[in-house]
């Protein structure tokens, strides 16, 4: 027969494998996704959503751009390897069939093309052709070359910590590192034999001695044959499985689909699609604050697609969201992990009767629930309150004496049944008052009226509520020249998108800029999510964080969440204040009672 | 008059032997900082659950440690893991978190809190 040689036979098995495993799992995934995500996948597969989402595709899981932007060699070693073999195969097909003078040549042809098409470049195109693959190889092998490099040391290429892979990785890896070396030297000897190669190929041919290459060529070319075999099978059970499913991630992302409260066929997807290349290691603060390197996102999503996950690996987790923020994949960790968290509902049963019901005050605008913890920080209530009049308005204090929570901690816990009596017990009174709006000092709360609760009424943070006063010119505050660095709250920040409104509000202040800001802010080591981590290693959060911050040395350290507050204050770095009380203490309205003001505030801080 | 939690007790017998403490050990595995406890009582004081019932973080602490499960889990049920306690605990015992692991721990007891 023309154009095969036995030693195609690894190659076509193995692609065979790949392709017949990984059309399974997404088949079975796909099966797997829960009932809104099948919806938005119907609602939205023939829309203009599928060509962004192929324009993606292209851009995030060929070029890399992402990752690129991150770290520009990080991104050339991994667009040369993904984007260069794709035109490879591409290229190598195309030519095949020039060659072949038909569509439908052995597949086997375009891998394995200099070995059969010994006949020089007898074919349109030809020259140019083998110029371009070559030229593609050497991309790849550039890639591959710093690959390595980033491997031994991958302070080279700009991170700090690369990710330890087990041993199955390893071998998928190491077959991965054959595959073009192999190649290069194959199509060599080819070339050496019979002068059928580009300029790459001819140049190693010509260092190959004439003794050796009839001999080596054969068993190079199985080899080159017997290594594409081995990542092949590897790949659906090594961390390269990310190379098919991050394009049906892209997919259905740009669908719409939603990580949901339960585990789904979705979060199988977005398990698969981790390259593990440990960007979110070095974005983590118990990694660089507290030293600690084996539970993060990384791992996490390892251990739960293997099923090895342990309790300490769950749980161990800020949930500050630092590393979905840099995820190149773009990956919902910080919602998948609270999905492992989740636990089983108990049918029938109801949690926190025991609540007296609050009698909700009618004919108010604003509603204003402090949270539990602003009640460990009581000058910021003092502080709203203060606001609350200086801009005469009709508010109701609604957990000044019996409070319950807003639900959040116990969500962050996986207590999912017991967080929704909570919630449908404040929203019964939330809803009963028919207010215009509702305040609220703690960006838990915040978050956890925003997402969690079904209210008739918007819902503000302070800082939102503030700025706004000052738009309207309900309060007006003295000129201040203190300097102030603002910290924002993860839950505030990466978690509810408010960024510029706190900023609006200290431009009345001399605002110092920190290295660590918006999206890139710190945790200050309180979060509630975290059941496991030592106090000490906390302390160590909040001591790294408030460094950072207090590096220009600001008067106040500005925040916006009363647990971040909490934090602070106890570090002794610089005084911490609350939005709320840097606004009440420079109230334009009562500028004549200062003195007691301050009086007030020196005892509280 | 108010209660304060600081009633006279009945009368009564702990015997430690025939108690079981390995579920104790098991929370004290994951949460150390639970041998600092002193029993101050601070937690409870600000207990966002205390302000509506009798729920004593101190008690329901000193029972489990005594291997007294009896009605221990419906207790616990009453805590919103708000977290207040864990912040103004003097000593650091990460409170949250002793009774989030008790709740998981007794129902793997059996001591489930289903009516």
């Amino acid at each position: 027969m023309m154009n095969y040689h036995p030693f195609v036979i690894p190659f076509t098995v193995g692609a065979l494998f790949l392709f017949g495993v990984v059309f399974y799992k997404f088949y079975a995934w796909i099966a797997a996704l829960d009932r809104k995500q099948k919806f938005m996948v119907k609602q939205n597969i023939f829309s203009f959503k599928t060509i962004r989402a192929i324009g993606e595709i292209f851009r995030e899981a060929l070029v890399h751009h992402n990752i690129y932007k991150k770290n520009p060699v990080l991104g050339y070693m991994h667009m040369s390897l993904a984007f260069g073999w794709f035109l490879l195969i591409v290229v190598g097909k195309i030519k095949a069939s020039l060659y072949a003078g038909t569509f439908f040549e052995p597949p086997w042809l375009g891998i394995f093309f200099n070995f059969f098409a010994v006949d020089g470049h007898a074919f349109s195109y030809g020259e140019m052709l083998t110029f371009t693959m070559d030229f593609l190889l050497l991309i790849i092998l550039s890639g591959l070359a710093l690959a390595i490099i980033k491997r031994v040391k991958s302070s080279l290429l700009g991170m700090r910590k690369t990710t330890k892979h087990s041993r199955f990785d390893r071998i998928a890896l190491s077959s991965l590192w054959f595959i073009f070396p192999l190649r290069l030297m194959a199509e060599s000897t080819t070339a050496s034999l019979h002068g059928n190669g580009g300029f790459l190929t001819n140049s190693v041919g010509h260092l190959i001695p004439s003794a050796i290459a009839p001999y080596a060529e054969l068993p190079l070319w199985w080899a080159y044959s017997i290594s594409l075999f081995v990542f092949f099978v590897a790949l659906p059970y090594s961390r390269y499985m990310h190379i098919p499913t991050e394009v049906v991630l892209i997919l259905l992302r740009n669908w719409g689909a939603d990580t949901g409260e339960q585990l789904s066929g979705y979060t199988d997807i977005q398990l698969n699609s981790c390259s593990r290349c440990g960007i979110c290691i070095d974005a983590c603060q118990l990694n660089f604050a507290a030293g600690i390197s084996d539970v993060q996102s990384v791992y996490f999503v390892r251990d739960a697609r293997y099923k090895t996950l342990s309790d300490e690996v769950v749980n161990n987790c800020l949930m500050c969201g630092r590393c979905s923020n840099e995820c190149p994949v773009g990956l919902e960790l910080t919602l998948v992990r609270q999905q492992f968290r989740n636990k089983q509902e108990i049918p029938g049963k109801f949690y926190y009767e025991y609540t007296e019901p609050v009698e909700s005050k009618a004919g108010v605008d604003v509603i204003y629930y402090a949270g539990c913890m602003t009640h460990l920080t009581p000058s910021i209530i003092i502080s709203m309150k203060k606001i609350f009049e200086a801009a005469g308005v009709n508010y109701w204090f609604m957990d000044e004496d019996k409070g319950v929570c807003c639900g959040r901690p116990l969500r962050q816990q996986g207590f999912i049944q017991q967080s929704k009596n909570l919630v449908i017990k404040n929203s019964r009174i939330i809803n009963s008052a028919r207010a215009k709006l509702l305040v609220t000092s703690c960006p838990i709360c915040y978050k956890s009226f925003r997402e969690e609760y079904n209210l008739n009424l918007p819902v503000m943070h302070h800082t939102e509520y503030i700025e706004g006063l000052l738009a309207d010119g309900r309060i007006t505050l003295n000129a201040s020249n203190v300097t102030v660095v603002y910290h924002d709250p993860c839950e505030l920040g990466r978690g509810a998108n408010i960024y510029e409104q706190p900023r609006n509000i200290l431009r009345n202040f001399s605002l110092i800029e920190s290295d660590y800001e918006k999206e890139n802010s710190l945790c200050c080591g309180g979060s509630l999510s975290d059941a496991i981590l030592d106090l000490r290693l906390q302390l160590k959060i909040r001591d790294h964080a408030l460094g950072e911050l207090t590096k220009d040395k600001p008067e106040v350290l500005v925040t916006a969440c009363p647990l971040c507050k909490k934090s602070f204050v106890h570090g002794n770095k610089a005084r911490v204040m609350d939005i709320a009380e840097i606004v009440a203490g420079n109230l334009k309205v009562i500028a004549r009672k200062k003195q007691s003001v301050r009086k007030e505030e020196l005892q509280l801080v | 008059m108010k209660d304060l939690g600081f009633s006279i007790s009945q009368s009564r017998t702990i015997d430690l032997d025939k108690s079981d403490l390995s579920a104790y050990r098991r929370v004290v595995e994951k949460v150390p900082s639970a041998k600092l406890c002193l029993m101050c009582g601070a937690c409870t004081a600000t207990c966002t659950a205390r302000n509506h019932t009798d729920f004593n973080f101190r008690k329901v602490h000193l029972l489990f440690r005594r291997g007294q499960f009896e009605g221990l889990a419906e207790e616990l049920d009453k805590c919103m893991l708000c977290g207040k306690c864990r912040l103004v605990c003097n000593r650091g015992v990460n409170t949250r978190a002793i009774i989030y692991n008790m709740r998981i721990i007794l129902e793997n007891l059996n001591y489930k809190s289903i009516k």
